[in-house]
Protein backbone atom coordinates (compact mmCIF):
# COMPACT_ATOMS: atom_id res chain seq x y z
CA UNK A 1 0.00 0.00 0.00
CA UNK A 2 1.41 3.41 -0.86
CA UNK A 3 1.55 6.28 1.56
CA UNK A 4 -0.88 8.23 -0.58
CA UNK A 5 -3.60 5.59 -0.56
CA UNK A 6 -3.00 5.00 3.13
CA UNK A 7 -3.47 8.67 3.83
CA UNK A 8 -6.64 8.75 1.78
CA UNK A 9 -7.97 5.74 3.63
CA UNK A 10 -6.99 7.30 6.89
CA UNK A 11 -8.92 10.45 6.14
CA UNK A 12 -12.02 8.41 5.28
CA UNK A 13 -11.82 6.62 8.60
CA UNK A 14 -10.81 9.58 10.67
CA UNK A 15 -13.07 10.84 13.43
CA UNK A 16 -11.13 14.14 13.20
CA UNK A 17 -14.07 16.17 11.89
CA UNK A 18 -16.30 15.04 14.74
CA UNK A 19 -13.63 15.86 17.30
CA UNK A 20 -13.16 19.34 15.86
CA UNK A 21 -16.92 19.96 15.79
CA UNK A 22 -17.32 18.95 19.45
CA UNK A 23 -14.61 21.28 20.71
CA UNK A 24 -15.63 23.74 23.39
CA UNK A 25 -13.01 26.37 22.52
CA UNK A 26 -10.06 26.22 20.21
CA UNK A 27 -6.91 27.30 22.05
CA UNK A 28 -4.61 26.43 19.17
CA UNK A 29 -5.91 26.06 15.62
CA UNK A 30 -3.54 25.25 12.80
CA UNK A 31 -4.82 24.96 9.22
CA UNK A 32 -3.09 24.01 6.00
CA UNK A 33 0.42 24.74 7.25
CA UNK A 34 3.29 24.14 4.81
CA UNK A 35 6.96 24.38 5.64
CA UNK A 36 9.90 23.34 3.48
CA UNK A 37 13.66 23.55 3.90
CA UNK A 38 14.97 23.70 0.34
CA UNK A 39 13.60 20.61 -1.38
CA UNK A 40 12.71 18.93 1.90
CA UNK A 41 8.96 19.50 2.30
CA UNK A 42 8.51 18.84 6.00
CA UNK A 43 4.98 20.08 6.64
CA UNK A 44 2.54 19.50 3.80
CA UNK A 45 -0.78 20.97 4.84
CA UNK A 46 -0.85 20.11 8.53
CA UNK A 47 -4.18 20.75 10.31
CA UNK A 48 -4.44 20.57 14.07
CA UNK A 49 -6.78 21.83 16.77
CA UNK A 50 -6.08 21.81 20.50
CA UNK A 51 -9.16 22.45 22.68
CA UNK A 52 -8.80 24.76 25.65
CA UNK A 53 -7.73 22.97 28.84
CA UNK A 54 -7.02 19.69 27.06
CA UNK A 55 -3.81 17.80 26.51
CA UNK A 56 -3.08 16.80 22.93
CA UNK A 57 -0.19 14.52 22.10
CA UNK A 58 1.13 14.33 18.56
CA UNK A 59 2.78 11.01 17.81
CA UNK A 60 4.90 10.16 14.81
CA UNK A 61 8.26 8.77 13.77
CA UNK A 62 11.50 10.68 13.59
CA UNK A 63 11.62 13.19 10.75
CA UNK A 64 7.87 13.28 10.14
CA UNK A 65 7.60 16.98 11.01
CA UNK A 66 6.68 16.90 14.72
CA UNK A 67 9.35 19.31 15.94
CA UNK A 68 8.93 21.64 12.96
CA UNK A 69 5.18 21.79 13.62
CA UNK A 70 5.79 22.68 17.27
CA UNK A 71 8.34 25.35 16.34
CA UNK A 72 5.93 26.84 13.80
CA UNK A 73 3.23 27.17 16.48
CA UNK A 74 5.74 28.70 18.89
CA UNK A 75 6.90 31.17 16.24
CA UNK A 76 10.48 29.88 16.28
CA UNK A 77 10.01 28.98 12.59
CA UNK A 78 7.83 30.84 10.08
CA UNK A 79 5.54 28.59 8.04
CA UNK A 80 5.64 29.03 4.26
CA UNK A 81 1.85 29.19 4.12
CA UNK A 82 -1.21 28.34 6.19
CA UNK A 83 -2.85 29.72 9.30
CA UNK A 84 -1.91 29.32 12.96
CA UNK A 85 -4.29 30.86 15.48
CA UNK A 86 -3.78 31.13 19.24
CA UNK A 87 -6.99 32.07 21.09
CA UNK A 88 -8.48 32.94 17.70
CA UNK A 89 -5.66 35.42 16.94
CA UNK A 90 -3.69 34.84 13.74
CA UNK A 91 0.02 34.61 14.61
CA UNK A 92 1.68 34.45 11.20
CA UNK A 93 2.38 38.18 10.80
CA UNK A 94 2.85 39.34 14.38
CA UNK A 95 5.36 42.10 15.11
CA UNK A 96 8.36 41.25 17.32
CA UNK A 97 6.75 42.98 20.30
CA UNK A 98 3.39 41.24 19.82
CA UNK A 99 5.21 37.92 19.45
CA UNK A 100 7.08 38.53 22.72
CA UNK A 101 3.76 39.34 24.40
CA UNK A 102 2.17 36.20 22.97
CA UNK A 103 5.09 34.15 24.30
CA UNK A 104 3.98 35.05 27.82
CA UNK A 105 1.11 32.63 27.37
CA UNK A 106 3.54 29.80 26.61
CA UNK A 107 5.77 27.52 28.57
CA UNK A 108 7.99 24.94 26.94
CA UNK A 109 9.88 21.89 28.08
CA UNK A 110 12.65 21.20 25.58
CA UNK A 111 13.88 17.75 24.62
CA UNK A 112 17.32 18.34 26.13
CA UNK A 113 15.89 20.62 28.86
CA UNK A 114 17.85 23.56 27.26
CA UNK A 115 18.83 24.99 30.64
CA UNK A 116 21.12 28.04 30.58
CA UNK A 117 24.38 26.50 31.74
CA UNK A 118 25.88 29.80 32.92
CA UNK A 119 23.02 30.34 35.40
CA UNK A 120 22.16 28.61 38.65
CA UNK A 121 19.11 26.35 38.79
CA UNK A 122 16.90 28.90 40.55
CA UNK A 123 17.99 31.59 38.06
CA UNK A 124 17.00 29.24 35.25
CA UNK A 125 13.57 28.63 36.74
CA UNK A 126 13.07 32.33 37.53
CA UNK A 127 14.48 33.51 34.18
CA UNK A 128 11.13 34.18 32.53
CA UNK A 129 9.87 35.98 35.64
CA UNK A 130 12.94 38.21 36.10
CA UNK A 131 14.10 38.85 32.54
CA UNK A 132 10.83 38.36 30.68
CA UNK A 133 8.46 40.06 33.15
CA UNK A 134 10.72 42.30 35.24
CA UNK A 135 9.93 40.66 38.60
CA UNK A 136 12.20 41.45 41.58
CA UNK A 137 14.87 38.77 42.07
CA UNK A 138 13.95 38.04 45.69
CA UNK A 139 10.31 37.36 44.89
CA UNK A 140 11.24 35.38 41.76
CA UNK A 141 13.61 33.22 43.79
CA UNK A 142 10.84 32.31 46.22
CA UNK A 143 8.58 31.27 43.36
CA UNK A 144 11.45 29.37 41.73
CA UNK A 145 12.24 27.40 44.90
CA UNK A 146 8.55 26.58 45.31
CA UNK A 147 8.41 25.30 41.70
CA UNK A 148 11.64 23.33 42.22
CA UNK A 149 9.99 21.62 45.21
CA UNK A 150 6.82 21.04 43.20
CA UNK A 151 8.75 18.94 40.66
CA UNK A 152 10.17 16.78 43.44
CA UNK A 153 13.62 18.32 43.90
CA UNK A 154 15.17 19.49 47.15
CA UNK A 155 15.42 23.25 47.73
CA UNK A 156 19.24 22.97 47.97
CA UNK A 157 19.34 22.14 44.26
CA UNK A 158 18.41 25.78 43.61
CA UNK A 159 21.99 26.96 44.05
CA UNK A 160 23.63 24.33 41.83
CA UNK A 161 24.44 24.69 38.15
CA UNK A 162 22.75 22.57 35.41
CA UNK A 163 25.96 20.61 34.70
CA UNK A 164 25.86 19.30 38.29
CA UNK A 165 22.47 17.58 37.76
CA UNK A 166 21.54 14.25 36.14
CA UNK A 167 19.47 14.15 32.93
CA UNK A 168 16.28 13.34 34.86
CA UNK A 169 16.85 16.19 37.31
CA UNK A 170 17.54 18.58 34.44
CA UNK A 171 14.21 17.56 32.88
CA UNK A 172 12.46 18.32 36.17
CA UNK A 173 14.12 21.74 36.30
CA UNK A 174 13.09 22.28 32.66
CA UNK A 175 9.52 21.47 33.68
CA UNK A 176 9.73 23.83 36.67
CA UNK A 177 10.96 26.58 34.33
CA UNK A 178 8.19 25.87 31.83
CA UNK A 179 5.47 26.24 34.48
CA UNK A 180 7.12 28.98 36.58
CA UNK A 181 5.11 31.83 35.05
CA UNK A 182 1.81 29.88 35.18
CA UNK A 183 1.43 29.70 31.39
CA UNK A 184 -1.87 29.09 29.60
CA UNK A 185 -0.29 26.76 27.05
CA UNK A 186 2.56 24.34 27.71
CA UNK A 187 4.54 22.56 25.00
CA UNK A 188 6.43 19.36 25.66
CA UNK A 189 9.05 18.28 23.13
CA UNK A 190 9.77 14.56 23.62
CA UNK A 191 9.58 14.89 27.41
CA UNK A 192 10.75 11.35 28.18
CA UNK A 193 13.48 10.88 25.56
CA UNK A 194 16.77 9.79 27.08
CA UNK A 195 15.30 8.87 30.47
CA UNK A 196 15.04 5.45 32.10
CA UNK A 197 11.48 4.03 32.22
CA UNK A 198 10.96 4.86 35.89
CA UNK A 199 12.19 8.43 35.56
CA UNK A 200 10.10 8.76 32.38
CA UNK A 201 7.01 7.77 34.34
CA UNK A 202 7.89 10.23 37.10
CA UNK A 203 8.16 13.01 34.50
CA UNK A 204 4.84 11.92 32.96
CA UNK A 205 3.16 12.10 36.37
CA UNK A 206 4.64 15.53 37.00
CA UNK A 207 3.46 16.75 33.61
CA UNK A 208 -0.10 15.57 34.28
CA UNK A 209 -0.01 17.07 37.78
CA UNK A 210 1.33 20.45 36.61
CA UNK A 211 -0.94 20.73 33.57
CA UNK A 212 -4.06 19.82 35.54
CA UNK A 213 -2.98 22.02 38.43
CA UNK A 214 -2.64 25.05 36.18
CA UNK A 215 -5.69 24.19 34.08
CA UNK A 216 -3.39 24.75 31.12
CA UNK A 217 -3.68 23.55 27.55
CA UNK A 218 -0.88 21.16 26.64
CA UNK A 219 0.59 20.16 23.30
CA UNK A 220 3.22 17.43 23.37
CA UNK A 221 5.15 15.61 20.70
CA UNK A 222 6.57 12.19 21.39
CA UNK A 223 7.20 8.76 19.98
CA UNK A 224 7.01 7.18 23.43
CA UNK A 225 3.57 5.50 23.52
CA UNK A 226 3.60 4.95 27.30
CA UNK A 227 4.10 8.67 27.74
CA UNK A 228 1.44 9.52 25.15
CA UNK A 229 -1.18 7.29 26.84
CA UNK A 230 -0.43 8.82 30.22
CA UNK A 231 -0.45 12.52 29.41
CA UNK A 232 -2.93 12.72 26.52
CA UNK A 233 -6.64 13.56 26.40
CA UNK A 234 -6.46 13.53 22.60
CA UNK A 235 -3.91 11.98 20.27
CA UNK A 236 -3.02 12.97 16.72
CA UNK A 237 -0.66 11.13 14.42
CA UNK A 238 1.57 12.99 11.98
CA UNK A 239 2.97 11.28 8.92
CA UNK A 240 4.75 12.86 5.96
CA UNK A 241 3.93 16.34 7.17
CA UNK A 242 0.17 15.82 7.58
CA UNK A 243 -2.06 14.86 10.48
CA UNK A 244 -3.42 11.51 9.31
CA UNK A 245 -5.43 10.58 12.40
CA UNK A 246 -6.90 12.46 15.33
CA UNK A 247 -8.99 11.03 18.16
CA UNK A 248 -9.34 10.63 21.89
CA UNK A 249 -6.79 8.52 23.75
CA UNK A 250 -9.46 5.84 24.32
CA UNK A 251 -9.93 5.50 20.55
CA UNK A 252 -6.23 4.98 19.95
CA UNK A 253 -6.35 1.16 20.09
CA UNK A 254 -9.35 0.98 17.76
CA UNK A 255 -8.39 3.69 15.33
CA UNK A 256 -8.89 1.48 12.28
CA UNK A 257 -5.92 3.29 10.77
CA UNK A 258 -3.12 0.96 9.64
CA UNK A 259 -0.48 3.66 10.15
CA UNK A 260 -1.57 4.30 13.73
CA UNK A 261 -1.82 0.57 14.44
CA UNK A 262 1.67 -0.06 13.15
CA UNK A 263 3.11 2.86 15.09
CA UNK A 264 1.49 2.18 18.46
CA UNK A 265 2.46 -1.48 18.33
CA UNK A 266 5.95 -0.69 17.09
CA UNK A 267 5.84 -3.13 14.18
CA UNK A 268 8.48 -3.14 11.47
CA UNK A 269 5.92 -4.45 8.94
CA UNK A 270 3.17 -2.19 7.72
CA UNK A 271 2.47 0.83 5.57
CA UNK A 272 5.26 2.81 7.26
CA UNK A 273 8.61 1.49 6.08
CA UNK A 274 11.97 2.56 7.40
CA UNK A 275 12.75 4.05 3.97
CA UNK A 276 9.73 6.31 4.24
CA UNK A 277 10.73 7.65 7.62
CA UNK A 278 12.98 10.52 6.70
CA UNK B 1 9.18 24.58 -30.89
CA UNK B 2 12.13 25.03 -33.19
CA UNK B 3 14.49 25.56 -30.28
CA UNK B 4 13.11 22.46 -28.58
CA UNK B 5 13.65 20.31 -31.65
CA UNK B 6 17.18 21.71 -31.99
CA UNK B 7 17.92 20.77 -28.39
CA UNK B 8 16.52 17.32 -29.08
CA UNK B 9 18.77 16.96 -32.11
CA UNK B 10 21.75 18.08 -30.10
CA UNK B 11 20.91 15.52 -27.45
CA UNK B 12 20.71 12.85 -30.09
CA UNK B 13 24.07 13.81 -31.58
CA UNK B 14 25.49 13.67 -27.99
CA UNK B 15 27.50 16.90 -28.09
CA UNK B 16 26.50 20.49 -27.46
CA UNK B 17 29.32 22.96 -28.06
CA UNK B 18 27.73 25.30 -25.52
CA UNK B 19 27.76 22.73 -22.70
CA UNK B 20 31.27 23.47 -21.31
CA UNK B 21 30.55 27.20 -21.43
CA UNK B 22 27.22 26.70 -19.67
CA UNK B 23 28.91 24.57 -17.03
CA UNK B 24 31.42 27.34 -16.30
CA UNK B 25 28.59 29.89 -16.14
CA UNK B 26 26.63 27.63 -13.78
CA UNK B 27 29.57 27.24 -11.41
CA UNK B 28 30.41 30.97 -11.51
CA UNK B 29 26.78 31.99 -11.19
CA UNK B 30 26.03 29.74 -8.23
CA UNK B 31 29.23 30.93 -6.53
CA UNK B 32 28.26 34.58 -7.02
CA UNK B 33 24.70 33.93 -5.92
CA UNK B 34 25.74 32.19 -2.72
CA UNK B 35 28.25 34.98 -1.99
CA UNK B 36 25.54 37.62 -2.46
CA UNK B 37 23.12 35.58 -0.35
CA UNK B 38 25.65 35.30 2.49
CA UNK B 39 26.47 39.03 2.26
CA UNK B 40 22.79 39.93 2.34
CA UNK B 41 22.17 37.66 5.31
CA UNK B 42 25.14 39.16 7.20
CA UNK B 43 23.97 42.71 6.37
CA UNK B 44 20.45 41.95 7.59
CA UNK B 45 21.85 40.40 10.79
CA UNK B 46 24.13 43.41 11.35
CA UNK B 47 21.25 45.85 10.81
CA UNK B 48 19.08 43.96 13.26
CA UNK B 49 21.90 43.77 15.83
CA UNK B 50 22.63 47.52 15.61
CA UNK B 51 18.92 48.32 15.90
CA UNK B 52 18.69 46.30 19.10
CA UNK B 53 21.78 48.08 20.52
CA UNK B 54 19.84 51.36 20.53
CA UNK B 55 16.26 50.26 21.16
CA UNK B 56 15.12 49.30 24.66
CA UNK B 57 14.90 46.98 26.42
CA UNK B 58 18.52 46.84 27.66
CA UNK B 59 20.15 44.23 29.87
CA UNK B 60 22.71 46.21 31.95
CA UNK B 61 23.98 43.15 33.82
CA UNK B 62 24.74 41.38 30.54
CA UNK B 63 26.45 44.49 29.11
CA UNK B 64 28.58 44.82 32.27
CA UNK B 65 29.55 41.13 32.09
CA UNK B 66 30.61 41.49 28.47
CA UNK B 67 32.55 44.71 29.16
CA UNK B 68 34.60 42.76 31.69
CA UNK B 69 34.91 39.59 29.55
CA UNK B 70 35.86 41.40 26.36
CA UNK B 71 37.74 44.35 27.86
CA UNK B 72 39.34 43.53 31.16
CA UNK B 73 40.26 39.91 30.43
CA UNK B 74 41.81 40.86 27.07
CA UNK B 75 44.21 43.32 28.72
CA UNK B 76 47.08 40.83 29.32
CA UNK B 77 47.00 39.58 25.70
CA UNK B 78 46.82 43.07 24.19
CA UNK B 79 49.39 44.44 26.65
CA UNK B 80 51.94 41.70 25.92
CA UNK B 81 51.42 42.07 22.17
CA UNK B 82 51.92 45.84 22.33
CA UNK B 83 54.94 45.62 24.63
CA UNK B 84 56.92 43.20 22.48
CA UNK B 85 55.86 44.85 19.24
CA UNK B 86 57.16 48.21 20.51
CA UNK B 87 60.43 46.59 21.61
CA UNK B 88 60.99 44.79 18.30
CA UNK B 89 60.07 47.93 16.39
CA UNK B 90 62.78 49.94 18.19
CA UNK B 91 65.37 47.22 17.53
CA UNK B 92 64.51 46.83 13.84
CA UNK B 93 64.29 50.57 13.25
CA UNK B 94 67.68 51.01 14.84
CA UNK B 95 69.20 48.38 12.53
CA UNK B 96 67.79 50.14 9.49
CA UNK B 97 68.24 53.76 10.52
CA UNK B 98 71.87 53.52 11.62
CA UNK B 99 72.69 52.87 7.96
CA UNK B 100 71.44 56.37 7.16
CA UNK B 101 72.60 58.00 10.40
CA UNK B 102 68.95 58.64 11.22
CA UNK B 103 68.78 57.10 14.72
CA UNK B 104 66.95 60.16 16.00
CA UNK B 105 63.91 59.17 13.94
CA UNK B 106 63.41 55.94 15.92
CA UNK B 107 61.15 57.48 18.58
CA UNK B 108 58.92 58.95 15.87
CA UNK B 109 58.74 55.71 13.90
CA UNK B 110 57.82 53.76 17.00
CA UNK B 111 55.05 56.10 18.14
CA UNK B 112 53.53 56.55 14.67
CA UNK B 113 53.63 52.85 13.83
CA UNK B 114 52.18 51.86 17.17
CA UNK B 115 49.35 54.39 17.39
CA UNK B 116 48.31 54.43 13.75
CA UNK B 117 48.67 50.80 12.73
CA UNK B 118 50.21 48.18 14.94
CA UNK B 119 48.31 48.68 18.16
CA UNK B 120 44.81 48.74 16.59
CA UNK B 121 45.46 45.98 14.04
CA UNK B 122 47.34 43.61 16.33
CA UNK B 123 44.91 44.21 19.21
CA UNK B 124 42.03 43.64 16.78
CA UNK B 125 43.53 40.36 15.55
CA UNK B 126 44.36 39.16 19.07
CA UNK B 127 40.86 40.00 20.31
CA UNK B 128 39.37 38.31 17.21
CA UNK B 129 41.23 35.14 18.27
CA UNK B 130 40.35 35.39 21.94
CA UNK B 131 36.93 36.99 22.04
CA UNK B 132 35.52 36.28 18.57
CA UNK B 133 36.13 32.56 19.02
CA UNK B 134 34.64 32.56 22.53
CA UNK B 135 31.52 34.42 21.39
CA UNK B 136 30.97 32.08 18.42
CA UNK B 137 31.51 28.96 20.56
CA UNK B 138 29.22 30.13 23.38
CA UNK B 139 26.36 31.32 21.16
CA UNK B 140 26.83 28.34 18.81
CA UNK B 141 26.52 25.93 21.73
CA UNK B 142 23.43 27.79 22.93
CA UNK B 143 21.97 27.43 19.44
CA UNK B 144 22.56 23.68 19.14
CA UNK B 145 21.31 22.96 22.68
CA UNK B 146 18.13 24.99 21.99
CA UNK B 147 19.00 27.58 24.65
CA UNK B 148 18.34 30.37 22.12
CA UNK B 149 14.88 28.92 21.40
CA UNK B 150 14.37 28.69 25.17
CA UNK B 151 15.12 32.42 25.49
CA UNK B 152 12.38 33.18 22.98
CA UNK B 153 9.86 31.00 24.79
CA UNK B 154 10.66 32.93 27.99
CA UNK B 155 9.75 36.24 26.26
CA UNK B 156 13.39 37.37 26.02
CA UNK B 157 14.64 38.48 22.63
CA UNK B 158 18.03 36.81 21.99
CA UNK B 159 19.20 39.83 19.98
CA UNK B 160 18.72 42.05 23.02
CA UNK B 161 20.00 39.56 25.61
CA UNK B 162 22.91 37.93 23.75
CA UNK B 163 23.91 39.93 20.67
CA UNK B 164 23.49 43.61 21.65
CA UNK B 165 25.56 43.40 24.89
CA UNK B 166 28.46 41.77 23.02
CA UNK B 167 28.36 44.27 20.16
CA UNK B 168 28.20 47.23 22.57
CA UNK B 169 31.04 45.83 24.70
CA UNK B 170 33.23 45.00 21.67
CA UNK B 171 32.80 48.46 20.14
CA UNK B 172 33.45 50.30 23.41
CA UNK B 173 36.24 48.19 24.86
CA UNK B 174 38.60 47.77 21.92
CA UNK B 175 39.43 51.52 21.76
CA UNK B 176 40.23 51.44 25.49
CA UNK B 177 42.40 48.35 24.98
CA UNK B 178 44.14 50.02 22.05
CA UNK B 179 44.78 53.20 24.03
CA UNK B 180 46.37 51.05 26.72
CA UNK B 181 48.28 49.20 24.01
CA UNK B 182 49.53 52.53 22.59
CA UNK B 183 51.02 53.50 25.94
CA UNK B 184 52.54 50.05 26.57
CA UNK B 185 53.88 49.83 23.00
CA UNK B 186 55.62 53.20 23.20
CA UNK B 187 56.95 52.15 26.58
CA UNK B 188 58.37 48.97 24.98
CA UNK B 189 60.21 51.07 22.41
CA UNK B 190 61.42 53.37 25.17
CA UNK B 191 62.77 50.49 27.26
CA UNK B 192 64.79 49.02 24.38
CA UNK B 193 66.01 52.42 23.19
CA UNK B 194 67.15 53.53 26.64
CA UNK B 195 68.46 50.32 28.18
CA UNK B 196 69.64 48.47 25.09
CA UNK B 197 70.52 51.10 22.49
CA UNK B 198 71.77 53.80 24.86
CA UNK B 199 69.42 56.66 23.95
CA UNK B 200 68.86 59.58 26.30
CA UNK B 201 65.47 59.24 28.08
CA UNK B 202 64.69 62.96 27.84
CA UNK B 203 65.42 63.31 24.15
CA UNK B 204 63.57 60.06 23.33
CA UNK B 205 60.43 61.24 25.11
CA UNK B 206 60.60 64.75 23.69
CA UNK B 207 61.00 63.32 20.17
CA UNK B 208 58.02 61.09 20.81
CA UNK B 209 55.88 64.09 21.88
CA UNK B 210 57.10 66.25 18.98
CA UNK B 211 56.23 63.69 16.33
CA UNK B 212 52.91 62.48 17.69
CA UNK B 213 49.75 64.34 16.69
CA UNK B 214 46.18 63.92 17.89
CA UNK B 215 45.05 62.40 14.60
CA UNK B 216 47.56 59.56 15.00
CA UNK B 217 45.94 58.42 18.23
CA UNK B 218 42.37 59.30 17.28
CA UNK B 219 42.55 57.45 13.96
CA UNK B 220 43.88 54.39 15.77
CA UNK B 221 41.06 54.52 18.31
CA UNK B 222 38.43 54.97 15.59
CA UNK B 223 39.85 51.93 13.83
CA UNK B 224 39.72 50.04 17.10
CA UNK B 225 36.01 50.83 17.51
CA UNK B 226 35.31 49.45 14.03
CA UNK B 227 37.47 46.36 14.67
CA UNK B 228 35.73 45.69 17.98
CA UNK B 229 32.37 45.91 16.24
CA UNK B 230 33.56 43.52 13.50
CA UNK B 231 34.88 40.97 16.00
CA UNK B 232 31.64 40.96 18.01
CA UNK B 233 29.35 40.86 14.97
CA UNK B 234 31.26 38.04 13.26
CA UNK B 235 31.36 35.99 16.49
CA UNK B 236 27.63 36.50 17.07
CA UNK B 237 26.65 35.92 13.43
CA UNK B 238 28.54 32.65 13.02
CA UNK B 239 27.49 31.41 16.48
CA UNK B 240 23.85 32.33 15.93
CA UNK B 241 23.76 30.51 12.59
CA UNK B 242 25.78 27.54 13.79
CA UNK B 243 24.85 24.17 12.33
CA UNK B 244 23.99 21.22 14.55
CA UNK B 245 26.58 19.22 16.45
CA UNK B 246 30.14 19.67 17.60
CA UNK B 247 31.33 20.06 14.01
CA UNK B 248 28.85 22.91 13.47
CA UNK B 249 30.12 24.81 16.50
CA UNK B 250 33.73 24.12 15.46
CA UNK B 251 33.16 25.55 11.98
CA UNK B 252 31.30 28.54 13.44
CA UNK B 253 34.29 29.32 15.67
CA UNK B 254 36.81 29.00 12.85
CA UNK B 255 34.70 31.08 10.48
CA UNK B 256 34.21 33.78 13.11
CA UNK B 257 37.96 34.20 13.66
CA UNK B 258 38.96 33.96 9.99
CA UNK B 259 36.26 36.30 8.70
CA UNK B 260 36.85 38.84 11.49
CA UNK B 261 40.62 38.81 10.85
CA UNK B 262 40.22 39.34 7.11
CA UNK B 263 37.61 42.07 7.57
CA UNK B 264 39.91 43.82 10.07
CA UNK B 265 42.71 43.91 7.49
CA UNK B 266 40.36 45.13 4.73
CA UNK B 267 38.78 47.82 6.92
CA UNK B 268 42.22 48.85 8.17
CA UNK B 269 43.17 49.74 4.60
CA UNK B 270 39.86 51.51 3.92
CA UNK B 271 40.00 53.55 7.14
CA UNK B 272 43.65 54.49 6.59
CA UNK B 273 42.67 55.67 3.10
CA UNK B 274 39.83 57.76 4.57
CA UNK B 275 41.91 59.29 7.39
CA UNK B 276 45.17 60.04 5.61
CA UNK B 277 44.51 60.39 1.89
Amino acid sequence: MTAQSGTAQASENTPQDNVVADLPTEKIAMKGVYKAFGNNHVLQGADLVVPKGKSLVVIGGSGTGKSVMLKCILGLLHPDSGSIKIDGQETADLSTQDRDDLMRKFGMLFQGAALFDSLKIWENVAFGLVQGRGMKKKQAREIAVEKIRAVGLRAEVADLYPAELSGGMQKRVGLARAVAADPEIIFFDEPTTGLDPIMADVINDLIVEQVKGLGATALSITHDMASARKIADHVAMIYEGRIIWHGSVEELDNSGNPYVDQFIHGRADGPITSGQVR
Amino acid sequence: MQAASQTLETKKSGFNPLTPLLDVCTVLGSGILSFLEATGRLAAFTGQAVGHCFAPRFFPAQIARQLIDIGYYSLPVVGMTALFTGMVLALQSYTGFTRFNAESAIAGVVVLSITRELSPVLAGLMVAGRVGAAIAAEIGTMRVTEQIDALRTLSVNPFKYLIAPRVIAGTLMLPILVLTGDIIGVMGGYIVSIYNLGFSPVSYLSQTWDVMQNIDVVSGLAKAGVFGFIVAIMGCYHGFNSKRGAQGVGSATTNAVVSASILILIFNYLLTQIFFS
